[in-house]
């Protein structure tokens, strides 16, 4: 569903992704770590082309978002084949992104009907539906200044689902939330992988990765160090630098 | 009494024009100061400089000065010279002028969006237009009531300026019944009509705020 492929992305004269390489396979969930500064966020952010690479090439379930010329000058697809390719990944963040001006219910049915043209009538249900999977029909009414931290976020992976996309991407989705709250997103992200959602999680929750994610990937100054099934590179860390991280981790 | 009934007539009249000149240029000035804050903020860098010009040259210049040149001054400029009646050239100039003030305000108030806000919307797949219009805007909206309640409040007052246009707005309908009769008695009941206005406004958006205020941020 993902193919990355030496991506490159500099900020100014600082290289932040150094060739980073990574495909990720239909209802596979794949986590991935690493300390802060490393490239996570702008790794998954060039996935769906909120920040546009310098080199390398990215498919997204088989269409070419971005490949490199003969001359190793990346080029994009037009503008309107981005948009619909990158609408076929949700994107949950670490702040929630919530729009305050909306209720609960309006932020989850605005895409579907301003994007896809969808009547209200039409998709209401399936918003009362997601809401209910993410336990929160009865707040369908209120202004997302009245939530939790927990329940900001449960309604940003509601508002995401509703646009059905293939591919789920989290950015740190619990990091913003006090620890008593981690738990109810993680059980939500825990019930889309039983549905075999495809996703890519970057995370600091070791333990969720551990259980969850069928792949760990640990990024380290731009790269990927490595990546292989969880239990194998929690149990066996291949290289010095994941061995370091996780024991500062844990 | 029947002497402030007695000029009601002309005070009237006067505030007619007064808020005929506020009516037209807060319709027509709020758009153009919203176009002149999005094309600001668009990043085309050669246009956000003349709007940055513009915006410096109409609010480092006196708006009677403005008017005074469009209808004296402008029809003697070379191509787009024309001569104005004192209405529509008065109202010309307020437009330009409060657009700049507009703009500003504007400005602020989608800067003051949070970068989130349009990622979240472009996830989504919306488009820049869509998320202006359906997240960022109706935002702004509710931040820039009370800098709008201001400049707007300001506005009533700012119309007497066509004074210098000879034209007959309510304060200078007053102006002309005291230098007639020796009373003052017009300016208060001037200051009372402005008063009015002026309440009406501050009670309207003091309604739009509570009407804002059923969601935080
Ligand atoms: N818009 C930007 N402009 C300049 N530098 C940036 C920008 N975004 C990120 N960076 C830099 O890129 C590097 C990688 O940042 P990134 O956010 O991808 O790291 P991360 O692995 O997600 O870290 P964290 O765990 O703290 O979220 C950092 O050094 C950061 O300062
Ligand atoms: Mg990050």
């Amino acid at each position: 569903m993902i193919h990355a492929r030496d991506v490159h992305k500099r900020f100014a004269a600082v290289e932040v992704l150094r060739g980073v390489s990574l495909d990720v396979g239909k209802g596979e969930v794949v986590a991935i770590i690493g300390p802060s500064g490393s490239g996570k966020s702008t790794f998954l952010r060039c996935l769906n082309h909120l920040e546009t690479i310098n080199r390398g090439r990215i498919d997204i379930a088989g269409e070419t978002l971005v490949s490199a010329g003969k001359d190793a000058v990346c080029r994009y697809a037009p503008e309107a084949d981005i948009r619909r390719i990158c609408r076929r990944m949700g994107m949950v963040f670490q702040h929630f992104n919530l729009f305050p001006h909306l209720t609960v219910l309006q932020n989850i049915i605005e895409a579907p009907i301003t994007v896809k043209g969808l009547r209200r009538a039409e998709i209401v249900p399936v918003a009362e539906g997601l809401l209910r999977k993410v336990g929160l029909l009865d707040k369908q009414a209120s202004y997302p200044s009245r939530l939790s931290g927990g329940q900001k976020q449960r309604v940003a992976i509601a508002r995401a689902l509703a646009m059905d996309p293939d591919i789920m991407l989290f950015d740190e989705p619990t990091s913003a939330l006090d620890p008593e709250l981690t738990g109810e997103v993680l059980r939500t992200i825990r019930e889309l992988a039983e549905e075999h959602m495809t996703m890519l999680v970057v995370t600091h929750e070791m333990a969720f990765a551990r259980e969850v994610a069928s792949r760990v990937v640990f990024m380290d100054g731009g790269e990927i160090i490595e990546a292989r099934p969880a239990r194998e590179l929690f149990s066996s860390p291949e290289h010095a630098r994941t061995r370091a991280f996780l024991e500062n981790m844990l | 009494m029947s002497y402030v009934i007695e000029i009601m007539g002309p005070l009237l009249e006067g505030t007619g024009v007064t808020l005929q000149v506020f009516l037209l240029t807060f319709v027509l000035a709020v758009p153009l100061g919203l176009g002149l804050a999005l094309i600001r903020i668009s990043g085309f860098a050669v246009l956000g400089g003349l709007v940055n010009g513009y915006i410096w040259l109409m609010r480092g210049t006196p708006l009677m000065l403005q008017m005074l040149f469009i209808y004296f001054a402008l029809p003697f400029v070379p191509v787009i010279g024309v001569r104005l009646p004192d209405f529509p050239a008065a109202i010309v100039a307020f437009v330009l002028n409060y657009a700049a003030y507009f703009a500003e305000i504007f400005r602020a108030g989608i800067q003051s969006i949070d970068r989130g806000q349009y990622e979240g919307a472009r996830v989504l797949g919306l488009s820049y237009a869509q998320t202006m219009r359906r997240i960022v805007l109706p935002q702004v909206l509710k931040r820039i009531l009370p800098p709008m309640s201001n400049e707007t409040i300001t506005l009533v007052k700012d119309t007497s300026l066509i004074y210098v246009l000879a034209m007959n707005d309510l304060l200078r309908a007053a102006r002309g019944i005291v230098q007639r009769d020796f009373t003052t008695t017009p300016f208060i009941v001037a200051a009372a009509f402005y008063l009015l206005m002026t309440l009406v406004l501050t009670l309207g958006f003091q309604r739009l705020e509570r009407k804002y205020a059923v969601y935080d941020g």
